[in-house]
Parts: structure tokens; sequence; C-alpha cells
């Protein structure tokens, strides 16, 4: 029998789901706390007494990252890969992807120094978008709406400790409506797609930041754009984020590697974790 | 069943079918919580991580 493991640095609604439908499904299934976890060079497959594939559930990117490389190296099946979770986790790389893959994606563009940041800016003109490079729950993300502010920004950008604060991301600003779309995609199809409604005096549309959702159909169009978009980035389980501009129809703006679905589960009737279970076994059987 | 908050010393429900690696916050203090272990007499909690920079989708 195929045994699930799923690893996780701290046990959210996702992670208690996929546990019990894994149980409900009679496999054998281990959670792992990462923090316990310890691996080195040698280390082989034996090692650990881990599963046949492994769900890798870390909250935290990097953690879950460079834990992902090391259960690679030591051989275990890990959804979702290491590529995978490196392209998704940095933005640029993730709009490079796209691109090249022709998936519609918002017009970017990369400044590596504050000067150039504000040359770029002051070019294309307001409204844009900076975005941190890397970062999640829509944290660092500004609308710039004049050069005052921008100026502001960037200055502060430039004094984080970080370098990757020093990257600059900037992003046209689409006109859309007051929200956006996430699409859970497990393998090869879409399980559950949901509008993402920002809150009042709110511009991102995060469920973390109180967005609201709302089922969303799964038209035609958007199948073909958001699984285009998720085997640009190397496929498994991840939710694809889209936003409707006025003249160009549906642009995919970011991939995530660790997707949450508590917002996607209280609208839709699909089972998400069964799902996920699911492509999991297919994929210890590969 | 109960535990006590290791910052104020309040009573602090578990539920049953918490697991463990989930978090649990003070009702009192605010204090978060990683449920550590739990036995059918025993519940051990350590003080949750704190919100990382890279923590999130």
């Amino acid at each position: 029998m195929v045994k699930v493991c799923i690893i996780y640095d701290k046990v959210r609604f996702e992670e208690k789901s996929l546990y019990d439908k894994a149980k409900k499904k009679g496999l054998v299934t281990e959670i792992i706390d990462a923090k316990t976890i310890t691996i080195n060079n040698t280390s082989k497959r034996t090692t650990l007494q881990l599963c046949d594939v492994v769900l890798q559930r870390c909250i935290s990117h990097f953690r879950g990252l460079y834990l992902t490389a090391c259960l690679e190296f030591m051989g275990f099946v890990v959804i979702n890969k290491f590529k995978v979770g490196e392209t998704c986790g940095n933005k640029l790389i993730t709009s490079l992807t796209l691109a090249k893959s022709n998936v519609p994606t918002p017009k970017t563009h990369f400044a590596f120094s504050a000067e150039s940041a504000i040359e770029v800016i002051n070019t294309t003109g307001f409204p844009v978008v900076l975005k941190p490079i890397t970062g999640s729950w829509g944290r660092g993300v500004f609308p710039l709406r004049n050069e005052e502010v921008a100026n502001m920004v960037i200055e502060m950008r430039e004094d984080k400790d970080s370098p990757l604060s020093r990257i600059y991301y900037i992003q046209e600003m689409i006109k859309r409506p007051p929200r956006d779309l996430r699409c859970i995609v497990v393998g090869d199809k879409i399980v559950a797609a949901i509008y993402r409604y920002s809150t009042e005096n709110e511009w991102r549309t995060n469920v973390s930041r109180g967005g609201k959702v709302e089922l969303a159909p799964v038209t035609n169009e958007l199948e073909d754009i958001v699984l285009r978009a998720a085997k640009a980035v190397g496929g498994g389980i991840l939710g694809v984020d889209l936003m409707e501009d006025e003249k160009r129809g549906l642009l995919v703006h970011e991939v995530n590697n660790t997707v949450e679905f508590r917002g996607a589960s209280n609208v839709s009737e699909s089972d998400i974790a069964g799902a996920m279970i699911d492509y999991a076994l297919t994929m210890a059987k590969k | 069943m109960k535990t006590q908050c290791q910052e104020c010393g309040a009573e602090i429900n578990v539920p049953d079918d918490m697991m463990i690696g989930e978090i649990l916050t003070c009702p009192d203090c605010g204090g978060d919580f990683e449920l550590a272990s739990k036995s059918e007499d025993k519940i051990e909690l350590k003080p949750a991580e704190t919100v990382g920079e890279d923590w999130g989708q």
C-alpha cells in the first residue's frame, strides 16, 4: 500500500484536511513536523522513515523549498518539486517563465538599482505596482500613484537589509474589477475556481487580508490559460492567480506553490483535499 | 482537555480533535502556542513560531 507523508511546520486547515482525507481513504498517512527533520549529504532514503510520496506543506517558503531539495536528493517523490517551488516562490522568475511560455501576464519591468527603478516608473507613468520578488499574502505590494510616494517607497526598499529588496519588480496596474481569480490546479485539472474580492479600503484581494470569496465558473478560456500556466512552472498542486483586464481578458499574475484552499473550500463543492491525495497517489506510483 | 497558558497561567481549552502542530491562542493574553504533544492525561505546549517574512503562499 502507498504511504503518504504530509510535512508541515504549522498545521492549518489545509494540512488537517489533507491528513483527514488520506486517513478516510484508508491510506497509511504520516504527518511530520519539518522543524524536527535533519538531513546530511550522505543521508539515504532509508535514513528517514518517510513514505512513498511527500506532500510538502510548510508555511515557510524557504524551509519548504530547501527541505524539498534535500528530500529529492534522497530520492523521495515530493509534491511540489524543488524546481516548481523555486520558480513559484520568486515573482521575477515566474513572470519570465510565464512570458516564455506565452501565457498572458501583466507587463512587468525589472530594475536592479533605485535609480533605474525610478527611471522605469517615470517612463511607464503612474499608476504602477511595486512588488517584492519574494513574499506572500500581499506583503510589501504597493500601488504607486504618484512620484512622491514612489520615491519614498523605493527609498524604504533601499534601506532594508535584504539584498532582494533592491531588485525591483514593477508591474502595470491592471484595470480590473475589485476582484481576482484563484484557480486550484491538481495535475491537469482545475478542481476549484474562486473570485477573491478585496475588502473596503483594501486594494489587495488576498483572503489572508480579509478578501471575500465566491465561486467562479470555469470557462474554456480560463481552463486553457490556467493549465498552460501550471504546465509552464512545472506542474503539480498549484494556485494560479489571474486578473481580468478590461481589454486583454485574463492575465496570470502569480502561481502559488503551497496553495491555501480554506477560502475555496467554503464555497466550492469539490473535494479539493481528496483530489490532492489522489494526485499524490498517482505520483507515488509513477 | 485543559492546560495552562505558559505566559499568563490562564486556563486554555484544548479541543479533542486538535492535532499536534496546530496553534492555540490563549483567550486571556493572546499568546500563541503550538500543540507539541498530547496523551490521555498530559498536554504539552511550546511557544508558536512568529510569522516569518516568507510565510504564506
